[in-house]
């Protein structure tokens, strides 16, 4: 099928991601990408492992980690990956407007984890715990904090793609580009599922 | 919306390029200037180490050439040369007119350009990086100075390029297949450029990590390799080599491509084994990534740990013997044709053997407790990387050099090249396993008289220059061929197998005007033995649809240059934050305007494409 070609929702293919040789290539270098996105975060959680106990002075995870705050964050994240499926479902179905509704709904749920996560940092930073005190507190905000970045690099991202298209609506063009960043948007839940895990639940126990 | 191209400069053209053809001559010089430099800092080191007691580099100084020397070898000379090959033939053997992503391939290009430029200017800014290219944290984490800074932030722009490079060679090769491309017909080259990508996208991030953690701790104030905060030294090590083991692999593999496109072509036989050789250029792959900590067996990972690793380093050399009995079986009863390609093809074999074997008597890890740290292991690695890389980089440049420009290297100076650099490697690294063995410790700047490492490393310096001969017969060779060299025909060996000898030299633009029609593994060879003087077409003669060209790869690169420069400088001197935060801004503002500007590229007309291809006939 052609890039611009005007389509309805009777003629839009059931996999717009996949309908042009572009959108296949965007597909599978993302999941690629996202391959590669494992590894390096793999390396930051196998470090943190290595050195979570060794807070030289500093206050230790279980001291620290406020656990009702982490859990709200956790479930804001959690559901933002479940409104970004059903966004697109709505561009699988070629309804436009309810895309972008859920769309939004995903990036004020995100953004909503990043304000807490923030806040979070800086109740850390008041107790002492600073990225510079210990290999703890080091690999504690490199590997948090890269996802972190991943949250506001998405952000801007779906945002963007949200504006950019707010007027022309969904084509072949555009639909590949929404579907890799919700890609990017449900491997940073799944990322946060395993900092939740190994970082905050292992620390609270030992 | 369909436009042609408009007239451009040559410059403006090079640094807005999509075209993976143009791509690879920037690869190819750039990647012959950082080559040129590195062999420059050998030479320094050979003539420091020619005499005991020498004085002409020391100390600090012969450790920031021995540093700059390896890290510009692997990562800004045989990397980008081994880019250059990949790009210039890939998607001509698959029968693609362009790889997946343009844009990202040109991305790709520049991010690699801008940091090995930033890591050399620190030659320039107050000394470069020291603590060796392995640039183990114990020491680099002392080195004063902005050197190793250099190193960590222009390794993680440039690594980011050959990540992405990675990507686009994965998807290029899984989607871009003209018809009948099945897997097991692509040409050797191509399965190793398959499988170097995914070691590059499995390899790269770890490397990324670890170097964030260097810049955390040296420019930051992190405590990740620091023992005083807590820190572990050994991760950098793992991280490090989790990355530098599959790195070899990563090199080596498309040198072994190289040669079997090479020896298939030059024996007149499709390649012997042909299955068994993908077989084994994935399994090493993968075993690639097993062996990491054979690097660290005097660390003190404890006899089970070492013993995993020594076994396991053992096992690659049995799908390297497959490819070294199946290159043998290729020439047995072939109608060989010793060419300058040729000659490399069958010099490296005897080689790389040698070093394989010296690779087997490093894996055993008591033995290795002996030569770690000494002259042993500089011969090993020089008679993989040299005897195995840059021979099948050299090969590979005269093979396809009349592809990548249209004109045929001169064959008598190619000889002449292949001879000097053949007995100049020997006489360098040969007897570098006799110094090693009798206790010469590598990196160290000098020796005392009396040792008895006289003779052995004034032979040594000596090889060196005869390599240094045959780099200027090449670089004449290559002023002489651009002069007035003789135009190469499209099929320009003469026996040519693969699509890529079916396209006029250099290729159109668009590479093929017809998607071609595969019928099996050497595809043009069958067309030729069925009397064809072109391939099959898939497709009839129609509009080509070709990416557009754009600046933005370029400053998204100069952006993290930028920004690379303010956050080093940050600590001494009140610009620097502000220059890093508009290098940054500089860099997403370009991946913004990416973002929100449609490129829907434009099309050749079918009219057009007539009159290129009469144009070539004629």
């Amino acid at each position: 099928m052609h890039v611009e070609e005007k389509l309805t929702a009777e003629t839009f293919p059931a996999s717009p991601e996949k309908a042009t040789l572009e959108g296949k290539n965007k597909f599978l270098g993302f999941w690629l990408f996202l391959g590669g996105e494992t590894v390096l975060f793999a390396s930051l959680f196998a470090t943190y492992l290595a050195l979570r106990d060794k807070t030289a002075g500093g206050p230790s995870a279980e001291e620290l980690f406020r656990m009702p705050l982490v859990f709200v964050a956790t479930m804001l994240l959690l559901t933002s990956s479940l409104t970004s499926v059903y966004a697109i479902y709505h561009m699988k179905n070629f309804d436009f407007k309810k895309m972008q509704l859920w769309f939004g709904v995903t990036v004020l749920l995100g953004a909503g984890f990043l304000g807490l996560e923030i806040f979070e940092f800086n109740e850390y930073v008041r107790e002492g715990h600073v990225f510079t005190k210990s290999a703890f507190a080091s690999s504690f905000y490199t590997l948090v904090g890269t996802h972190g970045a991943h949250v506001a690099f998405g952000l801007l991202w779906i945002v963007t793609l949200m504006i950019r298209n707010a007027k022309r609506g969904l084509n072949l063009y555009n639909a590949p580009k929404f579907y890799v960043a919700s890609l990017y948007w449900h491997f940073i839940d799944v990322v946060w599922v395993f900092i939740f895990t190994v970082v905050y639940l292992m620390g609270m126990v030992g | 919306m369909s436009t042609v191209a408009r007239k451009k400069s040559l410059i403006w053209d090079y640094l807005t390029t999509v075209d993976h053809k143009k791509i690879a001559i920037l690869y190819l010089i750039a990647g012959g200037f950082f080559f040129l430099v590195g062999g420059l800092e050998a030479l320094f080191i050979r003539i420091q180490l020619a005499k005991p007691n020498n004085d002409f580099l020391v100390g600090g100084l012969y450790n920031q050439v021995l540093t700059m020397h390896g890290t510009t070898m692997i990562f800004l000379a045989a990397m980008p040369l081994v880019f250059a090959m990949m790009n210039a033939v890939v998607p001509i053997q698959i029968g693609a007119r362009d790889v997946a992503f343009p844009f990202l391939n040109a991305l790709g290009f520049w991010l690699f350009f801008f940091g090995g430029v930033f890591l050399n200017l620190s030659w320039f800014l107050g000394g470069a990086p020291d603590a060796g290219w392995t640039s183990y944290a114990s020491l680099s984490l002392e080195s004063p100075g902005h050197g190793i800074d250099f190193y960590v932030l222009g390794l993680q722009i440039s690594g980011f390029g050959t990540l992405i490079g990675g990507i686009n060679f994965l998807v290029t090769i899984i989607n871009m297949r003209a018809p009948g491309m099945t897997y097991m017909r692509m040409p050797m080259f191509t399965w190793a450029t398959f499988v170097t990508s995914a070691l590059i996208l499995f390899a790269f991030p770890p490397l990324t990590v670890g170097l964030i953690f260097m810049m955390m701790d040296r420019l930051f104030g992190g405590n990740f390799y620091n023992p005083a905060g807590g820190g572990n030294t050994i991760i950098w090590e793992h991280l490090f080599w989790i990355f530098g083991h599959p790195e070899v692999y990563i090199l080596v593999l498309p040198a072994f491509g190289i040669f079997s496109e090479i020896f298939a072509t030059f024996s007149k036989k499709r390649l012997f084994g042909y299955s068994s050789m993908v077989f084994a250029t994935v399994l090493i792959g993968f075993l690639g990534f097993m062996v990491w900590a054979h690097h660290m067996f005097t660390v003190g990972m404890g006899p089970i740990a070492n013993a995993i690793f020594a076994v396991a380093t053992m096992a690659i050399a049995v799908p390297t013997g497959i490819k070294i009995f199946n290159w043998l079986f290729t020439m047995w009863g072939g109608n060989i044709r010793f060419t300058t390609p040729m000659l490399y093809a069958v010099a490296f074999i005897p080689s790389f053997v040698m070093g394989g074997v010296t690779g087997v008597m490093n894996a055993a890890a008591a033995a290795d407790y002996q030569y770690h740290d000494s002259y042993f292991v500089v011969a090993h690695f020089h008679y993989v990387i040299v005897g195995g890389v840059v021979f099948a980089l050299l090969a590979g440049a005269h093979y396809w050099w009349p592809k990548m420009f249209g004109k045929m290297l001169n064959e008598t100076l190619g000889k002449i090249t292949f001879w000097l650099f053949f007995t100049g490697f020997h006489l360098t690294f040969f007897i570098q396993h006799f110094l090693g063995l009798m206790g010469m410790p590598r990196r160290v700047f000098t020796y005392l008289p009396g040792q008895g490492f006289e003779t052995g490393n004034l032979i040594s310096t000596v090889g060196a220059f005869f390599m240094a001969a045959a780099t200027i017969v090449l670089l004449v060779n290559v002023v002489i061929t651009t002069a007035k060299g003789q135009k190469a025909e499209a099929d320009a060996w003469g026996d040519g197998r693969t699509l890529e000898w079916a396209v006029a030299s250099p290729p159109p633009e668009y590479n093929f005007a017809q998607t071609p029609l595969v019928r099996g593994l050497d595809a043009f060879w069958i067309e030729k033995m069925e009397g064809k003087k072109g391939l099959t077409p898939a497709e009839p003669l129609g509009d080509i649809h070709m990416p557009n060209s754009s600046i933005l790869p370029f400053v998204i690169s100069l952006g993290l240059f930028i920004a690379a420069f303010g956050f080093m400088y940050r600590t001494e001197h009140s610009w620097g934050l502000a220059v890093g935060i508009i290098g940054l801004l500089i860099t997403l503002g370009s991946m913004f305007l990416r973002s929100v500007i449609d490129d829907h590229g434009f099309h050749i007309h079918k009219e057009e494409v007539l009159e290129a291809e009469k144009g070539v006939k004629a």
